[in-house]
């Protein structure tokens, strides 16, 4: 018999099946623009495709790319711990209220969604992995590691953010939580150029926040740079953040669904 | 408890905050019955039936489901219930077939024995030439038919049902009665709420009357009606804003007389002779309608209210 936590998966499955040609092209597609528009067109001009001291001793592409891979774990992460987990719990889901009527228990709904927003973080990674790898910006095997940056960036966003979206009345916020936190983050946590050219003051604030971390990891690892100390920092950070985000979002789904 | 009790209650209380739901109300389903709460909106049955199904913990008093104690044994308990909640809590976007089968793994059943369980359940709800289907596109009686049938997927002892036809055309709300019938020939135990009276005297052995967190009255529907009310009532329609004004002059025709918006009830053991009193008073209604004395009755008797007030 399928143990109780991983039920909830069977949901999330058999709606995916329902997506996943639309789900898949997009998570393909859109690395392949970034990376041709941002990685070959921009790179061609920054540093005429020459490798930079500025840039870590790298070229412009392989510098965008790891910062993209991480942005992508992120933005999967987000899309799902907003809209989705909002939407599980709302009538014409009802998939939430229906796997409380069962043996499932309040902290298996948040775990099992939180375990699927991982792989689904992991699949759209390894997409762009694959994608970025064609592009010639993977220097080391040791990228291949990095697909567990993925999940762990992943679950460092859509944690805390579920926290939030399970116990939200309306929809409207999200598109908030998209302009007012997606998209300075994406733009300004070291992905199209080294925090080393923000304000100090920013530039602390860039360190604090978790896609920094994800990317410097990642940076790492598509470089074959990766060192111990710093890299087992960038972890720790990140698996602090999705654990504390873990027990917050396991109160709050309590909160909403066993009144 | 005896070994014949699937659910009892004593001072059980739910509360919200200030808010008392549920105020120590004491009942005891037995196996293979069907137990109705009766009540309007707000009378707490559905805070009750959420503790008795597991998903709502009590706040006070003693509970016990299956022999179980929810606030314990809440994953055993959902295993054997079967729930049906007043929303239709389908997936729109899936298939009818896979709203069954996404269910059915949440019990945990293995996927071939669901294929012949899916098979089943879709005869029993009448929807087997829709499994393709959208949910989206069924009728609101298809879908609750649907809900019923995804409630029953793991072969339930007790089943649980929140307002099962509330929000159905007559024709449908037949079809369900049908339909939970053929479940209590079959054994099953059934507790259900209503705010229909027709659908309790239907259904129910036996019934707790609800009103405000309380249970007012307990018995089944022969019993309360015989209780409470006279076997008769003579209804008097009167035009707009006239009943109140009548109703003295119905003194010493009737046992009790109620003014409901321009009707006049007048309960008495013998509706004709009543009738014929009434037609050579002075009163003159709009028109008379003897009828039998109905749980609706009873609710008015009890809280001088309406039930879908």
């Amino acid at each position: 018999m399928l143990p109780t936590p991983f039920r909830p998966l069977s949901y999330f499955w058999v709606s995916f099946r329902r997506t996943w040609m639309s789900t898949l092209s997009a998570s393909f597609f859109t690395p392949l623009l970034y990376l041709a528009s941002l990685g070959v067109g921009l790179g061609s001009l920054v540093g005429h495709g020459q490798r930079l001291a500025s840039l870590g001793g790298e070229d412009y592409l392989s510098f965008v790319a790891p910062a993209l891979f991480a942005g992508t774990a992120m933005q999967v992460a987000i899309g799902q711990a907003t809209y989705e987990v909002w939407g599980a719990c709302n009538p014409w889901s009802g998939a939430y209220r229906s796997m409380q009527a069962s043996p499932i228990s309040t902290g298996q709904i948040m775990a099992g969604h939180m375990a699927w927003i991982a792989a689904r973080a992991l699949l759209a990674c390894a997409l762009y992995l694959a994608v970025s790898a064609a592009f010639g910006a993977v220097k080391s095997p040791e990228a291949v590691a990095g697909l567990a940056v993925g999940p762990l960036t992943g679950l460092a966003f859509a944690a805390p953010l579920a926290a939030y979206s399970v116990r939200a009345r309306h929809d409207q916020p999200f598109s908030l939580v998209f302009r007012l936190l997606m998209l300075p983050l994406f733009l300004f946590s070291g992905t199209f150029f080294p925090v080393s050219q923000l304000p100090v003051g920013l530039r602390y604030l860039a360190y604090a926040l978790p896609l920094w971390h994800a990317v410097e990891l990642s940076r790492s690892l598509y470089a074959g740079t990766f060192e111990p100390l710093a890299g087992s920092g960038h972890v720790v950070y990140l698996a602090a953040v999705a654990g504390a985000g873990l027990l917050v979002a396991r109160r709050s789904y309590e909160a909403r669904l066993s009144r | 408890m005896t070994t014949s009790t699937r659910v009892s209650a004593r001072r059980l209380t739910k509360r919200f905050g200030d808010f008392t739901a549920v105020d120590g109300i004491d009942f005891e389903v037995r196996a293979g019955e069907v137990f109705g709460f009766l009540g309007p909106n707000g009378a707490g049955k559905s805070s009750t039936m959420r503790m008795v199904g597991a998903t709502s913990d009590r706040s006070g008093g003693e509970l016990s489901v299956l022999g179980l104690d929810p606030s314990h044994h809440g994953t055993q308990i959902r295993s054997r219930l079967g729930v049906v909640p007043q929303e239709d809590n389908l997936d729109l976007e899936l298939s009818v077939s896979d709203n069954l089968y996404v269910y059915g793994r949440y019990f945990g059943l293995p996927r071939r024995q669901l294929r012949g369980r899916i098979a089943e359940l879709l005869e029993f709800a009448q929807l087997s030439e829709r499994a393709a289907d959208k949910v989206d596109n069924l009728s609101g009686g298809m879908k609750r038919r649907l809900t019923i049938a995804r409630g029953l997927i793991n072969e339930p002892e007790l089943v649980l049902l929140d307002e099962p036809t509330t929000g159905l055309d007559p024709q449908a709300r037949h079809l369900l009665w049908d339909r939970l019938y053929s479940l209590k020939q079959d054994g099953v135990t059934l507790v259900l709420t209503t705010h229909y009276m027709d659908e309790a005297e239907q259904l129910c052995d036996r019934l707790v009357v609800m009103d405000k967190g309380r249970i007012i009255a307990a018995g089944s529907p022969r019993e309360l009606v015989d209780r409470y009310v006279t076997k008769e009532v003579v209804e008097l329609r009167f035009p707009a804003g006239q009943a109140r004004r009548a109703a003295p002059r119905t003194d010493g025709l009737a046992r009790r007389v109620e003014v409901i918006a321009d009707r006049l009830l007048l309960y008495t053991d013998d509706g004709d002779a009543t009738a014929e009193h009434v037609a050579s008073s002075t009163l003159q209604p709009v028109s008379t309608l003897v009828r039998r004395a109905s749980l609706e009755d009873v609710f008015l008797s009890l809280t001088g209210r309406q039930l879908d007030d």
